[in-house]
């Protein structure tokens, strides 16, 4: 063996370290991959061996080649050997090698879940952190459910920097994990008031990442972080804090209302620019959310405004960027105080940095105006001439589209510039937006009817100097815009100047390089020129156009024939045939045009991009029924709902017309006419037949009005769009001079304009648009559903942690084994809700989770419960009396409220109210912090200010539902001693609710436990005190091997002097044996590992070997240790008794009834009984408190009488049937070790006479 | 939240990467590369902000850089992240990594000084980085700002593996000392004895 670590060391010594393979990287540059590949080689054969350093240096290796992009998956189970080593180095290195390279897929994970709660649980803080930070990166939902219980201890850590890590890593567990939330929050929310400035951030920082992403849920929170606002003074967390209440504004504006004034405050005092800018962003947000009202509303904006212009005057280009950031938020609400800087925005557009130009166009977005618009668009062209770099090039021509198009076109009063405009943009080369600006050209087209004349005579002159696009052009670039050109000129060929010309260009040889779907447009809307030319012509009597017409496509089609595009090549040979055809009837003289044109008639209207998903589901049709019933049904059924697709539309429709008589027709039209115009949802399209205006005079309509031929439509050669601008200039200038004649008519002129009308910023009245247009808009179904929610991804992990945190914690909810609450009560009315809720996602996870979980958290919830039964069977004088009435109270509240059921969830919401509200936008910010100015005797301004004064201070004016939800806070605050109790009993009290409604989840209810955020001692029972040092103790149970028990003991100092060489000695029995180093004697007491300065507590774990579990036992001990104060050191010793009771090696262990039913079958079990006389409890209330005391679960509840089950830690199986009748409850049981069972009855008898 | 921490050198090459969600490697590499070839074309003038690459995030996403020297430092954050925060953390952290390998006793004196890293010592050293870093960001969160704070748990750490005997137990010089003795052939199974002598503070496995 000796040998083999020997010669292992020197292996290593010839292995290259990580510093080694870098180096010797570096030295082959020209073979790197060819070096690398026979280090991997080298990497395989060093895992290969049992040293563990030489693994270690083999994962560090590997965790560098992953950075150089090699896959090194193939090693995770070698990375999870390093993992596991003792010592520190080695672990690092496998954590981080883990964190590198594991994800949810990397199937080893799985193998890690217990290293990792060994690590979490480590006496070394500094593995517990590695393990902490490894876990951050790889959590998968598995790891997530197995150790948030394990975390969420942590989160109590006495040493803060364990604390902060925790408290960090929760926010992963949530999104792994949602059930966590709830169970975790309430000390999630204690940490936000920790000592340590880290885990206070660290809180912060979890909390605002939540809050962000459903901030609904957090506002309750509001005062509680307002307080932190106002007293913290670290950056980061006010950084963090301002932002979270950006994201909460919107949601209630009255918190806005409280917080612009220490933001204002913030703003004008903090030196630091990040803080100021979050200052700003944050009052922003909060000016967004008041509408109006604020009276000095507009000096927050102006100051604002003021500081973002300091911004962007910065020479600091991070600054500039941020303020132009800021100030496009600004843009969305108050559009003029930021017009007022346009002069510094159109400078930025000229700046070098790329970041900040895009940001500034990002402003211009909201700047235009009717009067401005051609300007900008103008300054914009020529940095499109400029520019260089696609990207920014790309970025502009989307913002000029964008700018134009913005809110329906609302502020182009010019329509043939805006489609010059267009013109002038597919002279852009290596665009890859010619979608984009084909599609403008169609929509403009299509739902300006007053510029298609224009537009068609553009596009007719696009595609004639077709080869200028498509000559130099990438294929998809900018020849797009074809596409709309040959439908544009096609659709609306009657206004074309000279059909065969546009014809002709677009049969062109060259045609057939363009892309297979602008080719299939071509061919087309050939056709439909074709069919314009034949009309034209035969109106003329020129048959010898007509004719030659036809020849020219049957000569030129065959070449779209023959293409690779099986579209086209449908197309084409389809027209050929017709065409052919044609030309056969034109030979015979036969009038053809009426009926070609036919062939292409009837108008097309825009339809909403959403129109589809818009379409109400018409009552009656459920989507999710069966079409076609599994096989065995009958067919007549099916028939109705495919009715609804397919029958009606083809077979009705066409005899439908014939049949149904006109009469009947213009009735159902009238009808629906009346129906939309009554529906607010529907938006009003404007049909093409213009009948419908006069039908609904009343409706809100756009009149189509003649074009204002102020401006000469023929524009000889291709468009400049400046010249509009000059025109424009002019045109206004005249339109001021005649307005002052006209004013009156105008205004009525306007008035029917509509959209328009209501636009602009500035004082558009005075300018109107060159055409009056009509824009068409968009037609959606009838009764569509005015939903704005399709934008919401699905996917989002962000989604399932929208829960509602002020609900109570319903049974259902708590982690694996042990939960937390605090939000105890509970009205019982609400218990149905509550549970229904959660319930519903548990029910999958809790069937794993109690396979899963039993074995780790069995240990510690049954420490805890004995703990806690301890409490009560030892005599302990100090606890009982302290116990005594801290009960009382609880128990007159929960009568309390069930005689006002209406409270709690509706509480906390009162609560924000009443904070809201009680102080009236505080002068200064600390003034919230202290007690309200008002004489309102505000509960919840005491609550925040001064948690000390008593709850029962006078307040019976107050109404009940207030007094309740203060008293609760109160208790929470302060009395934690009360609430635990409280806690405890409501846990019960819920506990037996879920029981009653579903025994399914029973199994869950063995792991009620408390969790209350108390410091971590308060959940342990003394084990021996005296003027130096406090111990008390806590007893686990060891699933993994049936014969051992943790012992964790916390060393409390109590003294000023130090203590040291501590010494934990246990008198064995034959039975239970302190478990000790190999080597040392059976006497030797065990070395504590730790010294413990004055006033430090620290703890300690002692592992006990027990043979045999039937009886309970206990073992005296000694403590002895040094005092060391300044000038003396004495020697001292402290006996102790610890108690291992029969529930102690119980574990709460979760059964199915039908497994439960088989067992008690099986004959195995010995049984015994036990009757309790004059217990005055409710029942559900006494079978959570055996599941509390003695780790048993419910199987199932019927009325009065209930099924219960446990296991010890060697596997016996303890089954309970308790019934209760008159203050009289049986407890028959049975159990395949009858001393055991025995033992454990006395022990619930003994419970049950204590209380 | 940040998304990935990437530094890379004036040419691209990774010296140290960190994705808080999962990236294939191969995609970490072309996110590397895009990351890369945003960055460098940029002047040293203009503002580190940088409206995230198409691989990694989206429209939500932000790069935050900074240059020093040789080195590129990329955060890749999200909008709950304050911009001109996170340029202070950059600049934090690469003041705590001189810290930790040059000058790790003068913690107070720190200083502007220290702004420029030295690549070597991240060529060398990723892993010593990493563990840096792992104090200032965990799982994609700011764990801790306070460079003292910090600086204090790393060196703890450190004197831990010191006190461990560290990854390479025997001292590095020497074992490279031999390394480099350019004995073509060592026969490795003689001379057990006065080799593991040399090699004081192995512990035991």
């Amino acid at each position: 063996m000796a040998l083999k670590i020997v010669k292992g060391s020197i292996d290593r010594m010839f292995d290259k370290n990580l510093q080694d393979l870098v180096r010797g990287i570096r030295n082959h540059k020209e073979d790197e991959a060819k070096y690398i590949s026979t280090c991997i080689d080298e990497i395989k054969q060093e895992l290969k061996q049992d040293n563990i350093a030489v693994k270690a240096n083999a994962v560090c290796k590997l965790t560098y080649l992953q950075m150089l992009g090699y896959d090194v998956s193939w090693a995770a189970f070698n990375i999870v050997e390093v993992m596991s080593s003792s010592k520190f180095t080695y672990k690092r290195i496998g954590y981080l090698a883990a964190s590198q390279c594991f994800h949810e897929g990397t199937d080893v994970i799985m193998l890690t879940t217990n290293q990792i709660r060994k690590d979490l649980s480590s006496p070394n803080q500094y593995d517990t952190g590695v393990a902490l930070t490894g876990l951050s990166c790889f959590v998968t939902p598995d790891l997530a459910r197995d150790l948030a219980n394990d975390i969420m201890t942590l989160m109590s850590h006495t040493k803060p920097y364990i604390r902060k890590k925790a408290v960090l890593i929760m926010y992963k567990v949530f999104l792994k994990y949602p059930e966590s939330l709830r169970p975790a929050f309430p000390r999630l929310k204690e940490k936000l008031e920790d000592p340590d400035p880290g885990v206070q951030s660290a809180a912060v920082n979890v909390i605002c990442e939540l809050a962000r992403r459903n901030p609904k849920n957090y506002l309750s929170l509001a005062p509680l972080f307002f307080k932190l606002m106002t007293s913290s003074t670290n950056n980061w967390v006010l950084i963090k804090i301002i932002k979270l209440f950006g994201a909460l504004t919107p949601l209630e504006p009255r918190l806005g209302k409280k917080l612009i004034e220490p933001l204002t405050n913030l703003i004008h005092s903090t030196s630091a620019m990040s803080l100021l800018y979050e200052c700003v962003n944050t009052v922003i947000a909060v000016l967004i959310s008041l509408s109006s009202g604020m009276p000095n509303h507009s000096a927050s904006i102006q100051l604002c405004v003021q500081k973002l212009r300091i911004l962007i005057e910065d020479s600091d280009q991070n600054l500039k960027y941020l303020g132009l950031l800021a100030m496009s938020k600004i843009l969305k609400t108050h559009p003029k105080s930021v017009q007022s800087h346009k002069d510094l925005i159109l400078q930025c557009l000229d700046d070098k940095d790329e970041s900040i130009r895009l940001r500034a166009l990002d402003l211009l977005y909201g700047m235009v105006s009717k009067k401005n618009l051609m300007e900008i668009v103008k300054k914009l062209m020529l940095h499109v001439d400029k520019a260089e770099g696609t990207t920014y090039r790309d970025e502009l021509l989307t913002k000029i589209i964008d700018i134009c198009s913005q809110s329906n076109y609302q502020y182009i009063t010019n329509f043939e510039w805006y489609i010059s405009i267009l013109v002038e943009l597919t002279r852009l080369e290596g665009t890859r937006h010619g979608h984009l600006i084909a599609s403008q050209m169609l929509d403009v087209a299509i739902r300006v009817k007053a510029i298609r004349a224009f537009a068609v005579a553009q596009m007719a002159m696009l595609l004639d100097n077709a080869h200028l696009l498509t000559g130099n052009m990438q294929r998809n670039g900018i020849c797009e815009v074809l596409y709309a050109a040959a439908w544009i000129c096609g659709e609306f060929s009657e206004h074309l100047e000279d059909p065969n010309q546009t014809l002709e260009a677009m049969l062109r040889p060259k045609v057939a390089t363009l892309p297979g779907h602008i080719q299939a447009v071509y061919v087309q809307n050939a056709a439909k020129l074709f069919a314009t030319v034949l009309r034209k012509h035969e109106g003329a009597t020129d048959s010898q156009a007509a004719q030659e017409t036809s020849q020219l496509l049957v000569e030129r089609l065959p070449l779209f024939v023959q293409s690779a595009n099986l579209e086209v090549q449908e197309r084409a040979s389809c027209i050929l045939q017709l065409v052919k055809y044609i030309q056969k009837l034109q030979q015979k003289d036969v009038e053809v045009a009426e009926e070609v044109s036919a062939l292409f008639a009837g108008e097309l209207n825009p339809v909403a991009p959403k129109a589809q998903k818009k379409v109400p589901v018409p009552e009656g049709l459920d989507l999710d029924a069966w079409i076609n019933e599994p096989p065995s049904e009958s067919e007549s059924e099916d028939e109705k709902p495919k009715a609804v697709f397919a029958k009606e539309e083809t077979k009705h429709s066409r005899p439908r017309h014939t049949e149904v008589d006109e009469k009947e027709l213009a009735r159902r039209r009238e009808a629906r006419k009346q129906e939309q115009a009554n529906n607010p949802f529907y938006i009003k399209s404007s049909p093409s037949s213009q009948k419908v205006y006069q039908d609904a005079p009343g409706v809100e309509h756009i009149p189509v009005v003649q074009i204002d031929l102020s401006v000469p439509l023929k524009v000889p050669g291709m468009p400049m769009s400046d010249q509009y601008l000059k025109l424009e200039e002019e045109r206004r200038q005249k339109e001021k001079a005649e307005k002052k004649k006209k004013e009156k008519k105008k205004k009525r002129e306007k008035h029917g304009k509509g959209k328009k009308h209501d636009s602009g910023p500035e004082s558009e009245e005075d300018i109107t648009p060159a055409h009056h247009v009509d824009i068409v808009t968009e037609e959606m179904p009838e009764n569509a559903l005015p939903s704005d929610d399709d934008d919401k991804d699905p996917n989002d992990p962000h989604k399932a942690l929208d829960i509602d945190l002020d609900k109570p914690l319903a049974d259902t909810e708590k982690l694996p084994v042990r939960t937390h609450r605090s939000e105890p009560l509970k009205s019982p009315g609400e218990d149905g809700d509550v549970e229904s809720v959660p319930q519903e996602p548990k029910k999958r996870s809790s069937k794993e989770k109690k396979e899963k979980k039993k074995d780790k958290d069995k240990d510690r919830k049954k420490s805890k419960e004995e703990k806690k039964k301890k409490k009560k069977h030892k005599h302990d004088a100090e606890d009982e009396p302290a116990e005594l009435p801290a009960e009382e109270p609880v128990k007159s509240e929960e009568t309390n409220e069930v005689a006002t059921p209406p409270t709690s969830t509706s509480a906390e919401a009162s609560d924000l109210d009443f904070w809201l509200s009680s102080t009236p936008v505080a002068p200064t910010a600390k003034e919230v912090a202290a007690p309200a100015p008002a004489p309102a005797p505000a509960p919840e301004t005491s609550l925040a200010a001064a948690p000390d004064s008593e709850a029962d201070e006078p307040k019976d004016a107050e109404p009940e539902e207030v007094k309740c939800s203060k008293h609760k806070k109160k208790k929470q605050k302060k009395e934690k001693e009360k609430e635990e109790k409280k806690e405890k009993k409501k846990k019960r009290h819920h506990h037996h609710h879920h029981h009653s409604d579903g025994g399914e989840d029973s199994v869950q209810n063995g792991t009620m436990e408390e969790e209350e955020p108390l410091p971590p001692m308060s959940n342990y029972c003394l084990l021996a005190e005296n003027s130096y040092i406090k111990m008390v103790y806590d007893i686990q149970g060891n699933l993994q091997d049936g014969s051992q028990v943790v012992v964790s003991v916390i060393f409390e100092n109590k003294s000023d002097s130090f203590l040291k060489s501590m010494e934990f000695n246990v008198l064995d029995s034959l039975n239970s044996k302190l478990q000790r180093p190999e080597g040392a004697g059976p006497h030797d007491g065990l070395v504590v590992p730790f010294q413990l300065p004055p006033g430090v507590s620290n703890e300690a774990r002692f592992i006990f070997s027990v043979q045999s579990i039937v009886m309970p036992q206990k073992l005296k001990g000694t403590l002895t240790f040094i005092v060391k104060s300044e000038d003396s050191s004495t020697h001292e010793k402290l006996d102790f008794k610890l108690h291992f009771t029969c529930t102690s090696y119980l574990i709460t262990t979760p059964c199915y009834s039908d497994a439960y039913a088989k067992l008690l079958e099986s004959g195995d079990l010995k049984s015994s009984s036990l009757r309790l006389e004059g217990v005055n409890m409710p029942f559900h209330h006494l079978l959570a408190r055996i599941c509390f005391h003695h780790h048993f679960s419910v199987v199932e509840r019927i009325d009065s009488c209930a099924s219960m089950y446990s296991r010890s830690i060697q596997g016996h199986h303890v089954c309970l049937l308790v019934k209760t009748a008159d203050q009289t409850v049986s407890i028959d049981a049975k159990c395949d070790e009858p001393s055991l069972l025995g033992n454990v009855l006395d022990e619930i008898k003994q419970t049950f006479s204590q209380c | 939240m940040i998304k990935a921490i990437l530094i890379f050198n004036n040419h691209g090459k990774p010296r140290l990467i960190r994705f808080y969600q999962y990236f294939a490697e191969d995609m970490q590499q072309q996110i590397i590369r895009e990351t890369f070839h945003l960055v460098s074309k940029r002047d040293d003038n203009v503002c580190n902000f940088l409206e995230g690459g198409s691989l990694i995030g989206g429209s939500d996403y932000k790069l935050i850089y900074r240059h020093y020297a040789t080195l590129y430092f990329v955060f890749c954050v999200d909008s709950s992240e304050s911009e001109l925060g996170i340029l202070d953390l950059i600049q934090v952290s690469v003041i705590i990594v001189n810290v930790c390998f040059h000058v790790q006793v003068f913690v107070e004196t720190l200083d502007k000084c220290f702004e420029n890293v030295c690549e070597l010592d991240l060529i060398f050293h990723m892993d010593k980085v990493h563990y840096i870093l792992q104090e200032v960001v965990m799982g994609g969160m700011v764990l801790e700002t306070n460079m003292n704070e910090i600086v204090a748990q790393v060196e703890l750490q450190n004197r831990m593996e010191k006190s461990e005997g560290g990854l390479s137990a025997a001292p590095a010089r020497a074992v490279s000392a031999v390394k480099n003795m350019n004995l073509p052939e060592i026969p490795r199974n003689i001379n057990i004895g006065d080799i593991n002598i040399k090699v004081p503070s192995l512990s035991p496995f």
